[in-house]
């Protein structure tokens, strides 16, 4: 054959590998022993989801008099929370289905863990709008069906979208989920014994391999890509016209789909570089998570916190330029309030330390970049308190204006859904190979031999 | 009994000239086991192009039921909601969209099983002793026993002449 040019992206996958020993490597988290930090967050995921198993009891015995809300401040954590969980659902899909779009090679190595945690994540935002309800066993009064009084779902208002966008979002990211896993299986099950040799049969579904199959399912692969990518855009506008369509000064922003959407994508991919960090070091898969990819999901991360951090100035100037007073009164109990830490932690997080990464310097410094991943999603937390809990606190009339404060059944539920999430997710590693191995293979059948 | 011949290839390259002599040749009954797409397989082996026509017309399904939901319901309970029309289409949009790519997710899925024949319970090319090499890096024919053009030793040297290293797969 003739000689060709190295290919551009050849970096991608650094080490010198054959496919037998890179598939060893890709499939260690599955097959060796857990290394011993795992047992630590399936200890901790554990306790916790045992948490918020009490504090979702509480809740539902008790009732929502065990929570922080009140009138005016009605949504409360738990609206604050699922927007917050929702948001960090969407890198994995963005980086899933866009991604494939875009042909980008670097994908292959981030998608799988990626999916997997927007799977939970969204599993975790889920379950704050059904407890919100305050009677979750009647959640199916949202759905469209016959009932003896003739009532449908009011389809004008935003919260029935909400309800077909999140169950959309959940049904598309577990199918796209499963389907990328599905030849991963049929490799899984060839090389295991016993029960986990029965349960990654059934899961594979017999998958041979077939290479008209494969033909296929490339072309529904990238189908299901092409249509995950409005859906992960749809469904936070849908969430963030759930706060539009009301009227509460500081909600009412032609901006606020955009602006959701952005913070999403920006609080998405930090809480995956909060996750691939040390997935990376514990599992030293670093010839295959590179400082390159690192370096690209900074990046993206800057690019997305610049959109978010220019609609925080963008809501101040809109509030001063349109005379509103009660929007500016929102501005103002927002700054000097008695919220104002919160406000000026979030500015702080998502504005100023935010240019950090502009520079290559902090971009390529793993502890500064996990640091701030942290960072960037305490300050999208206070992001959507701020929206949430500021606005609704300080409406139209003085005499309506009330302070939020959060019970520990608040927390317990917040604690409980992220031990969930680490244990869901520890989970998942242990059955299922982190990083997609049929795509990496191939990844580096291209780079390598062609 | 005799299912038929694995031959395993090291490289695509190999697979598709083997799989065009194989079909030059005459043989029918055969298929290509691969550890990921191979580029050109469609060429030989023929491609599939009703993917995109079936997601459209699933599409087209979706946007029915979703406009039939909305509409038909609020007929049936006319409501009035901040004195908003009663058929205002735009705040439509939003579930009619999320109705049309739930259709077609769950639909393609579906379709997507049923053409490939999953799930599969067995296969007889998964019986053979090395079949996992093909899952892992390198890629696979297999000719079944039931082909006209079969001959076990002329197939065998066929494969081997091909540059593959055959493995007969037969029922323990």
């Amino acid at each position: 054959m003739a000689h060709k040019e190295p290919h551009p992206d050849r970096d991608l996958i650094q080490g010198e590998w054959t496919e037998k020993t890179l598939v060893e490597k890709l499939l260690e988290p599955v097959e060796k022993p857990a290394p011993s930090p795992w047992k630590v967050v399936v200890a901790v995921g554990a306790a916790l989801t045992l948490v918020w198993l009490y504090s979702l009891f509480v809740t539902f015995v008790k009732g929502l008099g065990t929570w922080g809300i009140n009138q005016p401040v009605a949504w409360g954590f738990d609206i604050v929370h699922f927007v917050w969980w929702i948001g960090i659902g969407h890198a994995g899909t963005l980086i899933s289905a866009i991604l494939v779009l875009m042909r980008q090679n670097w994908r292959d190595s981030l998608n799988r863990v990626t999916e997997a945690m927007t799977l939970f994540a969204v599993l975790a935002a889920a379950t704050f709008p059904l407890i919100h309800m305050g009677r979750p066993q009647l959640f199916y009064w949202v759905m469209p069906y016959p009932t003896h009084m003739a009532l449908w779902p009011q389809y004008k208002s935003p919260l029935s979208w909400d309800v077909l966008a999140i169950m959309t979002y959940l049904t598309i990211s577990t199918l796209f989920l499963y389907l990328g896993l599905i030849p991963d299986l049929a490799l899984l099950r060839e090389r295991s014994k016993g029960f986990r040799r029965k349960l990654y049969g059934w899961l594979s579904l017999g998958w041979t391999g077939n290479a008209v199959h494969w033909q296929r399912y490339r072309a529904v692969y990238v189908l299901l890509a092409g249509l995950a990518t409005p859906v992960v855009i749809s469904v936070h506008s849908v969430v963030s016209m759930d706060f539009a369509y009301g009227l509460v000064p500081g909600w009412h922003l032609t901006v606020f789909p955009p602006f959701f959407a952005s913070g999403a994508i920006y609080s998405g991919f930090a809480m995956a570089l909060t996750l691939i960090i040390p997935l990376r070091r514990w599992y030293r898969l670093e010839g295959v998570i590179t400082e390159r990819h690192l370096d690209w999901m900074a990046k993206v991360t800057l690019a997305s916190g610049l959109g978010v951090a220019y609609i925080y100035l963008l809501e101040i100037f809109i509030a001063w330029y349109a005379g509103e007073p009660a929007e500016w009164a929102q501005q103002i109990w927002r700054m000097t309030g008695p919220y104002a830490p919160y406000y000026w932690a979030m500015m702080l997080i998502n504005v100023v330390l935010l240019q950090t990464l502009w520079f290559p310097r902090f971009r390529r410094n793993l502890t500064w970049l996990f640091i701030f991943s942290i960072l960037a999603n305490v300050g999208m937390w206070l992001e959507r308190f701020v929206i949430v809990v500021i606005s609704l606190s300080h409406d139209f009339v003085p005499g309506n204006f009330h302070l939020y404060h959060p019970t520990w059944v608040d927390w317990a539920l917040f604690l409980g859904t992220i031990g969930f999430f680490l244990f869901g997710l520890a989970l998942f590693i242990r059955l299922f190979p982190p990083i997609a191995v049929a795509e990496m293979v191939h990844l580096f059948h291209r780079l390598r031999k062609h | 009994m005799l299912y038929g011949l694995m031959a395993y290839f090291d490289s695509p390259e190999k697979l598709l000239d083997a799989l065009k002599t194989l079909k030059a040749q005459g043989y029918r009954r055969l298929e290509a086991l691969t550890p990921n797409p191979v580029e050109g397989v469609e060429e030989v082996l023929g491609g599939d192009g009703r993917i995109p026509w079936i997601a459209f017309a699933l599409g087209v399904l979706g946007v029915g039921l979703g406009l039939f939901l909305q509409i038909y319901t609020t007929l049936d309970y006319p409501h009035n909601a901040g004195g908003k029309t009663l058929l205002g289409w735009p705040a439509f949009i939003p579930v009619t969209f999320e109705l049309t790519i739930l259709t077609i997710t769950v639909g393609i899925f579906l379709f997507l099983l049923y053409i490939n024949g999953l799930p599969l319970a067995s296969h007889p090319a998964v019986q053979a002793r090395e079949y996992v090499r093909v899952l892992l890096d390198e890629y696979g024919v297999f000719v079944y026993a039931s082909d006209p053009r079969f001959d076990l030793e002329g197939t065998r040297g066929l494969l081997a002449r091909l540059g593959a290293e055959v493995e007969e797969v037969r029922r323990d």
